[in-house]
């Protein structure tokens, strides 16, 4: 499985975010997308994610399922975690897994993130950290080839930081591919970089 | 099927549980039909007159109450997004999150009707048919107001935006429900007709409401 971007452009809000980027990215290979504030690391990744139509040029996945939207085969870590206060860690989980995919794995999931003791509790009560790592259940839970993460580490402690590059790199290792939005490498030392500057 | 069951359960949840104003509807539907008398005073025959189009007004008002709130929060906590990159349609996401918001706003309405309608001296065989014209145009009201949502997701204060630009469309759903209330209750005019143009317009609304509420979250979220 192959994602390929060519001539890459992006407009939002009427402005040139980023033009004429283009990038390989094979399986089992992890790509950390670096560069100043506003340069357009999280509309790359809302790009790949289709959730902001691309202005020209063409992204592909080879080898993947060609009927399905590539948004389809890719989880978006963004900076809102899209959990609900009222529900309960589990609940909130649950319906993901279920919308997103076929509804199992979400104990195993909670047990990766170390949330498993929580699962009753509302996730108002949560804090940012644990919140982040109830987000990365998610990418557990329903097993889609591309990660797309958004400044994945943020608000996450030592362990947690840890925890998640050993999730990361779990998932190269059973051939998925990462692309992460970062100010550094986020443990992923083998990762090539794609530095965004200002078009 | 389970994906659908999985966001209906969870819209109607979040609805019910804390903060989620399943019943913030109901309550104002019944504030406001307790006032009327009080409003109108104690002429029992033109409270019961006008009894079909205040309990139809008071419906409007209220299904369209909540309604700001059905794709702002989803919005502003990142489920949006997740909603448009799962395996379901956003149209098919959109029209189950206005069928679980009908069941929890909208279904209470149709089930009080008739108990208010006692204060508006509505004889209670006339309520029934009250409750059904209400159970047959309030989903019009849902799948109206499900556009009206969906263009001012973006906006902080889209509450009164929507109304302003749903009310008007919901006229023929007024016009309609009203002529079929009072073709039951007082007559002669036969029940039928309005009846089954208000159903046509709860499933044109079905059919149509989330196309365009889909249209309006993807231009509006880039």
């Amino acid at each position: 499985m192959q994602l390929k971007a060519s001539g890459l452009t992006c407009n939002r809000g009427g402005r040139e975010v980023f033009r004429g980027l283009s990038f390989g990215l094979a399986t089992g290979e992890a790509m950390v997308v670096t560069g100043r504030n506003g340069v357009g690391k999280s509309s790359l990744l809302r790009v790949i994610a289709g959730l902001v139509r691309i202005a020209a040029g063409r992204l592909i996945l080879e080898g993947g399922e060609p009927d399905v939207p590539i948004g389809e085969q890719a989880h978006y870590l963004g900076h809102q975690d899209a959990m609900k206060p009222s529900l309960t860690v589990g609940e909130n989980l649950q319906f993901w897994s279920r919308f997103l995919g076929d509804g199992r794995a979400v104990k195993p999931a909670l047990e990766a993130v170390d949330l498993a003791e929580l699962a009753d509790l509302p996730a108002a009560y949560l804090s940012a950290g644990q919140r982040r790592r109830l987000s990365i259940a998610r990418l557990l839970a329903v097993p889609r080839p591309i990660w797309l993460l958004d400044e994945p580490t943020s608000s996450l402690d030592a362990p947690s930081q840890k925890r998640l590059a050993e999730l990361m790199r779990d998932h190269l290792v059973d051939g998925g591919m990462i692309i992460a939005a970062a100010h550094g490498m986020i443990g992923l030392e083998r990762a090539c970089e794609l530095k965004l500057d200002r078009a | 099927m389970n994906t659908f069951a999985a966001l209906l359960i969870r819209d109607m949840q979040l609805t019910i549980r804390a903060g989620g104003g399943a019943l913030m509807g109901a309550l104002f539907f019944l504030i406001v039909i307790t006032m009327i008398p009080f409003a109108v005073g104690p002429d029992l025959a033109l409270l019961r007159r006008i009894g079909p189009a205040i309990l139809w007004l008071g419906a409007l008002l209220a299904s369209l109450l909540a309604l700001d709130r059905l794709f702002a929060t989803d919005h502003e906590d990142g489920s949006l997004d997740l909603l448009m990159m799962g395996g379901m349609p956003l149209e098919l996401a959109v029209a189950t999150k206005a069928i679980a918001h009908w069941i929890t706003t909208g279904l209470p309405l149709v089930v009080i009707a008739p108990l208010l309608g006692l204060m508006l001296n509505v004889e209670l065989h006339a309520t029934g048919w009250l409750a059904l014209t209400l159970a047959a145009g309030t989903p019009a009201l849902t799948f109206i107001g499900l556009v009206g949502a969906a263009l001012s997701v973006a906006l902080r204060r889209g509450g009164l935006l929507l109304a302003v630009l749903v009310l008007p469309l919901t006229v023929p759903v007024l016009i309609f429900g009203i002529a079929a209330a009072n073709a039951a209750i007082v007559g002669p005019t036969p029940f039928g007709p309005p009846f089954t143009i208000l159903c046509a317009l709860s499933l044109v609304g079905l059919v149509l409401g989330p196309i365009a509420a889909a249209a309006a979250l993807r231009h509006g979220l880039e």
